[in-house]
């Protein structure tokens, strides 16, 4: 592992300078994916900024219903969080399906929705990988792919995002919040994730030295209607091969609203907007939820590998949407 | 880079100096011989390491040490009240809940973590009463609460009962 220098800033307006002046430098928070990736030589920063302790570690409640999640809560507390049980079971849910007990006890909100990619070949430095090192190639697209991207991929990337959390986040139209050498800004997670078009590097729009200080979840009157499915190869401790994240409203068998997102089959969180729009006023049914899923899916262009996903996709958003809707009053 | 770090560990203030690339793993087990945490795979992925870092169970292999310092550390070596064993490794030796015990200090170290957090009534992914006030420690909520933990002599079948034992149940 490179040597690094380790900082513990004040504050944030700090930690954001520390890094400006620090190219290869990078934020630590929980240290799970990243300290595993120094390790492994995936990344290589030589100045680390802890950013633990500087950013709020709480759920706060906001005007209006919504709800203010600080990028230093731990993933285990927010999972736990009454609010977030019952306004946003789906996200609860979504952190409790994912990593372990241990993990989730060290992880940060923050870190979470940063992690990277978990494609073999980005964490094998002896393969080409574009995302790792642009221009090399990807190793995927031939290889082992059974766990990558079916939607939204492009001839240089297939890596899926891995997070859990950020599915759920995404179905329920989060926004992050951050700061960086340019000031504040408010970033929906639909917006924050890249696609990986021809520079697969870039995860995220953040700028270097950009630090995600919390994450709204914006008030939703449907949000304890809501669910997270996640199908794996283990029964847990497994990242998806697909999940869904849902959030329904159903009046007089009519679809009022609708929240849905995809994991484990992008680059990033995919929330479903063309199967969304093909429910809204429409009957609540098996039917029109398999036709809904299948609009989102008609773009889908899957490898040898993993072209199982696809069904798989469109079983489980049907699953989920008629579980949510019998669950209704 | 070296620092100038203190750990509280099993009770006892430990001051040594780190690179900061030490993980809290290698210096507790190479650094202060504390040995009861184990390495296994060194990822994050079997919960070998697992020790309780100010009061949570945590992978150590993740941790860099630089990051934790003042933390109070307890690890399975430090469970025991004098020769009084811990209820969860009385649970274990009386379940027969090891082969090798390779994991053994991890298990129980996330046992701990695990029937606190229950205690806290924190769900899990498999918990039916999503919002209830009390969890129910039953085999599949222990199963999905422990999956953090491998134990490559596969046994589950004992440890399970043992940490049912030690919640009471």
């Amino acid at each position: 592992m490179r040597p690094f220098s380790y900082q513990q800033p004040a504050d944030v307006a700090e930690a954001v300078s520390l890094l400006a002046g620090s190219p290869d430098g990078t934020f630590l928070a929980g240290g799970t994916n990243l300290v595993d990736l120094m390790r492994l030589g995936v990344s290589s920063p030589d100045v680390l900024v802890d950013v633990r302790r500087l950013t709020s570690d709480r759920v706060e409640e906001l005007p209006g219903g919504g709800l203010r999640i600080g990028a230093a809560m731990i993933n285990s507390e927010l999972a736990a969080d009454r609010r977030i049980r019952q306004r946003y079971p789906v996200l609860s849910q979504a952190v409790l399906s994912s990593a372990s007990g241990q993990l989730r006890n060290m992880a940060t909100v923050g870190g979470n929705l940063l992690q990277r990619t978990r494609c073999p070949y980005f964490q094998d430095l002896s393969t080409p990988c574009n995302k790792r090192e642009p221009g090399t190639g990807c190793s995927a697209q031939h290889g082992y792919h059974r766990d990558l991207a079916v939607l939204g991929s492009s001839q240089a990337c297939y890596a899926t995002h891995p997070s859990d959390m950020a599915v759920a986040m995404t179905a329920l139209g989060a926004v992050a919040r951050s700061q960086g050498p340019d000031g504040q800004r408010a970033i929906p997670l639909t917006d924050l994730y890249r696609l990986p078009g021809d520079c697969p590097d870039r995860d995220t729009v953040l700028g270097h030295g950009e630090l995600i200080t919390s994450v709204d979840l914006p008030a939703l009157s449907f949000g304890a209607n809501s669910r997270y499915r996640k199908v794996r190869d283990r029964a847990s401790y497994a990242f998806a091969l697909v999940s869904v994240a849902a959030a329904l409203d159903v009046a007089d068998g009519l679809v009022r609203d609708v929240r849905l997102a995809l994991g484990g089959v992008a680059h990033r969180p995919w929330r479903a907007i063309q199967a969304e729009e093909a429910l809204r006023g429409e009957p609540a049914t098996a039917d029109r939820f398999r036709y809904a899923a299948a609009a989102e899916l008609a773009d889908a262009r899957p490898l040898s590998g993993n072209a199982f996903k696809v069904p798989l996709a469109g079983n489980l958003i049907v699953s989920v949407l008629l579980e949510l809707a019998g669950g209704q009053p | 880079m070296d620092v100038e770090i203190t750990l509280r560990v099993d009770g006892r203030d430990r001051r040594l100096s780190v690179d900061t690339r030490t993980t809290l793993l290698d210096a507790l087990r190479e650094r202060l011989g504390v040995t009861s945490p184990k390495k296994g795979c060194d990822h994050g992925q079997c919960g070998a390491c697992t020790v309780l870092l100010d009061g949570r169970r945590v992978n150590s292999c993740l941790a860099l040490a630089v990051a934790h310092q003042g933390a109070e550390i307890v690890t399975a070596a430090g469970l025991a009240d004098g020769d009084r064993l811990h209820p969860l490794q009385e649970a274990f030796i009386t379940n027969d809940a090891f082969q090798c015990g390779y994991c053994t200090p991890g298990q129980i170290c996330s046992a701990v973590g695990m029937l606190a957090e229950a205690e806290a009534g924190w769900p899990s992914a498999v918990s039916s009463d999503f919002d209830a006030d009390k969890v129910v420690l039953d085999d599949e909520e222990i199963a999905e609460r422990m999956s953090g933990n491998l134990c490559r002599c596969a046994a589950y079948a004992n440890i399970v009962p043992a940490i049912a034992q030690a919640a009471g149940r």
